[in-house]
């Protein structure tokens, strides 16, 4: 049940069963996106969706433009009221004629919510407090750590240039360092940061450090913060606890940086439910499909400036953000941090080097424009998964195993100082989940499942994901209140069923078996294909339906069981279908551009990945 | 945006009177109003009144951000527990404190064993810690100034923070920029916009210019360009390789403006050879003598930011358009901005409804242009920008 307010702005309550109609906005930094849901047939379903410009810079100065614009729409294509006759908020509940039951929003306008964490040990607590930002949503511009390897004369000078939207500060099992902590809380309070957004107010802090040092904290940092303490993020060395932290975060979101954005004061006031930063809507979202599935996964979100990467492995859920890996505003970062080689590795025909770095300059300085040629869409999708790749050996890093846990051993082993691998294998994950622009707009839904296979390179058996319509972010915030509701419209209008990737992990030789797949098919059809290495093959099987698969990788490759040992899975159908992929795992491609340019058209050909008759006139 | 209420039916095919969904072109004005807002980083004092000329070097604001903080580990230095610093310190939070000055002292074994620990800066005592043992000194406070940027008259001002300039002047958008604010004279350095900005047309007269380019400018002009001293550089295009190498690193985000590398650059067009249009030519030739205030900081991102050059004179303004408003029209003059016409001028010639398969099998809202050469050429909306007449 919600407090809801009514068209005189006096609270009601209505129950979930009794709403009918929901609206969810997300403010990005660019456009405004209003998503409209209502009950059909007792079931909640998306109707209708309307955009419009963000209105959060000069000459505006005022979001709820923007969400008004993109509201209009959806009053102009539904023909259903929603705003009230003046435009000044949206009517809640819905009276029988206008309105709607529930009205909530995620932001990413204005930049986001942009943090600086800090901790003691660069490797312990400094670590788990970017978690904790991480996957509260927000973007983090540095991480101080007594350790990190800089003078304090650095550090000071960094914070001091760094126009953050909160700090979160950690340091210290419970009962463990106090002085060294206190130090790093005097560097912070010396370097006196200012916050990006408006004058004259005091910076949000979040201290989620050794509980001992509270009133110490408070005495240090109060006059200067706007102190919040929460419970310990490492109350003790092998137990990591980023949920008070996480929390606090979107509370001062709410309270002190969405206070100082231009109209989100007004914007607040329409809604009862908290706004949420876009990227920990998406999580949310991402995080229905784990919880619903019981599976684990690991979703994408590309964007025009930023790559989101989600993972849920055994229920730990961990985000992380490449803030300039993206296909429009980063695009050119992209081509800078994997280079232009690897971009070009992915095209099957030649272009000069000079002539893809300029056409990805220009596509840098006038982001809305899209591909009209072939090759140009090629050329996308290539730096597509240099940004997928990237982000993916980004959040390898950050979602690791705790690292400093007390071993049984030896005195010398307590503490583990080694760098420790990632616990993301991709063999364990059971989904991937892609959203965002180019996924979405891929004019074939193949190429986006081939993307993210080149990308992230599955192994074993993966189902793939993506959504319709950009609303991962509406939903995830209707999760927190309506979670049914939101899973229906999740189900039914938003994931799409790609299909399903089996590809064993290992290396052969070109031509020689790889492995045999045996699928039974829903109408008790066999299909049995031997696949050898370099050979890739798409089939047909409808979304929301299953098969039987049984693979039989060859004694150099592993389907998840050991090398050479038979696995038995069910492999779902989708827009797609299913891949089965025998390019090896880790993914090799020919040095030589020739060969190189050959098999990559002879995939392409295979499954159907462009237009043949275009795509042999280019290559 | 909405278009189909807009849309009415032409031969029996749909087509939008007016098209919203493009990107919104950039400002080449002969003559306009340009505001300029100068605010100070932290509040501080406003010299200057309303009706106040100002010059463009005229200091509008001030204020002082204060020193940058040195963290000095006394206690550790001087061999005592954190908790026994205050009572060897020679100076109390507040004082004064001058470079090398004592702050703390430990004298024992009647005064046979001396230790101290002097300030490693000038500045204030601003903390002293008993947890830590350390002693955070302040440097004294840096002032900073605003000025006004460009010539003009003051119409506001806006308390403790700065002041808004206004200027009748010319204004041209550039495309992208590297390089901050400058200031200097116009200088038509090639003969065409076609033509290419080379080495051997600068020289040690160009000192503190702001030079036009053609088409392009080469990696060897940019060099000289820096060596000599021009203030700025104006170019329909540059190759992102010799970009690259003239700033030592790729461009990444397009969030410029900070960088020192001699000159400041505005690229008009984009990346590549690419002739400098017509009208921008023709204004900056017009100009040519005038000081102009340019300055090359880009943003794409989060309130768009584009590069730009105001050229101050006194001659009256052009019949203005609507500046935010303002779609897009049957003979309206447009810019393709990608392949497979990218940097083609034409003007629409109809903006049909439906949506159109494009060689990428993407279906888009298009709209048909009739290029310079008679063509007749359909691309996506997405891909024209407006040129502002």
């Amino acid at each position: 049940m919600h407090h809801l307010r009514n068209r005189r702005g006096l609270t009601t309550l209505k129950p979930n069963e009794e709403m009918q109609y929901i609206l969810a906005t997300d403010v990005g930094s660019t456009t405004t996106k209003a998503r409209f849901f209502h009950i059909m047939d007792k079931e909640w379903r998306f109707y209708v969706a309307g955009e419009s410009p963000t209105t959060v810079e000069a000459p505006y100065e005022d979001v709820t433009l923007g969400v008004r614009n993109a509201v209009r729409e959806v009053e102009e294509l539904t023909g259903h009221q929603i705003l009230s006759d003046d435009g000044s908020h949206i009517v809640i509940p819905y009276d029988g004629a206008v309105g709607v039951d529930l009205y909530c929003t995620t932001s990413s306008a204005g930049g986001g919510l942009q943090m600086m964490v800090a901790g003691l040990i660069k490797m312990l607590t400094a670590e788990s407090a970017n978690r904790a930002a991480l996957g509260a949503g927000a973007i983090v511009m540095d991480t101080i750590a007594r350790d990190d390897g800089r003078q304090p004369y650095q550090k000071i000078r960094r914070i001091r240039n760094l126009r953050p939207d909160m700090i979160l500060l950690a340091g210290g099992t419970d009962g463990g360092a106090t002085a060294h902590v206190v130090e790093v809380a005097e560097l912070i309070k010396a370097a006196e940061p200012r916050p990006r957004l408006g004058v004259g107010y005091r910076l949000p802090l979040v201290y989620a450090g050794n509980k001992n040092l509270g009133a110490e904290m408070e005495k240090l940092l109060s006059n200067d913060f706007a102190l919040t303490l929460v419970e310990n993020i490492r109350p003790v060395l092998d137990v990591e606890n980023t949920e008070p932290a996480r929390r606090a975060i979107h509370e001062l979101f709410m309270e002190h940086v969405m206070s100082h954005a231009p109209g989100y004061n007004k914007l607040m006031k329409w809604t009862e439910v908290p706004i949420m930063p876009t990227p920990a809507g998406e999580g949310m979202a991402m995080q229905l499909i784990a919880s619903t599935y019981k599976l684990n996964v690991i979703g994408v979100g590309l964007g025009g400036a930023t790559t989101n990467i989600y993972s849920i492995v055994d229920g730990r859920f961990v985000r992380s953000v490449s803030a300039n890996l993206g296909m429009s505003y980063s695009v050119t970062n992209v081509m800078k941090e994997a280079g232009i080689p690897n971009i070009m590795r992915w095209l099957p025909f030649k272009l000069d080097e000079e002539e893809i770095a300029s056409s990805l300059m220009n596509k840098m300085i006038r982001p809305t424009t899209i591909p009209q040629t072939l090759e140009d869409l090629i050329v996308e999708h290539s730096v597509a998964r240099e940004a997928l790749r990237l982000g993916l050996n980004h959040h390898k890093t950050i979602a690791t195993r705790l690292k400093g846990i007390r071993r049984e051993k030896t005195l010398s082993d307590m503490f583990l100082q080694a760098i420790e691998d990632s616990y993301i294998k991709m063999m364990v994950m059971d989904i991937i989940a892609g959203t965002g622009g180019l996924l979405s707009h891929a004019p074939r839904r193949i190429q986006s499942m081939f993307i993210l296979t080149d990308a992230f390179q599955p192994e074993g058996v993966t189902k793939m994901f993506q959504d319709s319509v950009f609303m991962m972010p509406h939903l995830g915030v209707l999760s927190t209140v309506y979670r049914d509701a939101a899973w229906n419209i999740f189900d039914k209008d938003c994931l799409i069923r790609l299909g399903t990737v089996i590809a064993p992990a290992g290396v052969g030789t070109l031509g020689e078996r790889a492995m045999s797949v045996e699928l039974e098919m829903p109408d008790g059809q066999r299909i049995k294909e031997d696949m050898n290495f370099g050979e890739i093959k798409l089939l047909q099987l409808p979304e929301r339906q299953e098969a039987k698969a049984t693979i039989t990788p060859h004694r150099e490759f592993d389907m998840g069981a050991g090398p050479g040992h038979k696995v038995e899975k069910q492999a779902s159908g989708g827009v797609a279908g299913i891949l089965l992929d025998a390019r090896g795992r880790p993914l090799q491609l020919p040095a030589d551009d020739a060969q190189r340019s050959e098999l990559l058209a002879k995939w392409f050909t295979a499954i159907d990945l462009y237009p043949v008759d275009k795509l042999k006139e280019i290559v | 945006m909405c278009e189909l209420s807009e849309a009415e039916t032409k031969g029996g095919e749909k087509v939008s009177k007016e098209a919203y969904a493009y990107t919104p072109g950039l400002k080449v004005k002969r003559a306009m109003t340009v505001r300029k807002t100068r605010r100070l980083p932290i509040p501080g004092e406003v010299l200057v009144e309303v009706d106040d000329n100002v010059d463009h070097d005229t200091i509008v604001a001030r204020t002082q951000i204060s020193g940058d903080p040195e963290i000095v580990k006394a206690a550790m230095l001087i061999g005592l527990e954190p908790e026994d610093l205050p009572r060897y310190m020679t100076k109390k939070v507040g004082d004064k404190v001058a470079k090398d000055e004592v702050m703390t002292a430990y004298n024992s074994l009647f005064g046979l064993i001396k230790r101290r620990v002097t300030s490693p800066t000038d500045g204030t005592i601003e903390s002293i810690s008993s947890i830590t043992g350390q002693v955070i000194v302040r440097g004294f406070p840096v002032p900073v100034d605003v000025d006004s940027y460009i010539p003009g008259k003051v119409v506001e001002i806006l308390p403790r923070e700065g002041a808004i300039i206004e200027t009748n002047a010319a204004f041209i958008q550039g495309i992208f920029g590297i390089g901050g604010e400058v200031h200097g004279e116009i200088k038509i350095a090639v003969g065409s916009s076609d033509d290419e900005l080379t080495e051997d047309r600068i020289g040690p007269g160009d000192k503190r210019k702001v030079l036009v380019g053609g088409s392009l400018v080469t990696l060897g002009a940019l060099k000289k360009g820096a060596e000599v001293g021009v203030s700025c550089i104006v170019v329909g295009g540059v190759r992102h390789n010799d970009l690259t190498k003239f700033m030592g690193e790729a461009i990444g985000v397009a969030i410029t403006g900070q960088e020192e590398v001699g000159l400041t650059l505005i690229v008009t067009e984009g990346f590549g050879k690419m002739r400098m249009s017509q009208r921008t030519f023709d204004l900056l030739n017009r100009y040519g003598g005038y000081m102009a205030c340019v300055n090359g900081a880009t943003q794409i991102r989060a309130g768009v930011l584009r590069p730009e050059i105001i050229i101050p004179h006194e001659e009256a303004h052009e019949a203005a358009g609507e500046e935010l408003g303002g779609g897009m029209t049957p003979g309206t003059p447009v810019r393709i901005i990608r392949q497979p016409y990218f940097g083609a001028i034409g003007r629409v010639v109809s903006l049909p409804v439906e949506l159109v398969k494009a060689e990428s099998e993407s279906y888009v809202r298009i709209l048909e242009v009739e290029l310079e050469n008679g063509m007749v050429a359909t691309v996506p909306r997405a891909n024209v920008e407006i040129i502002e007449e």
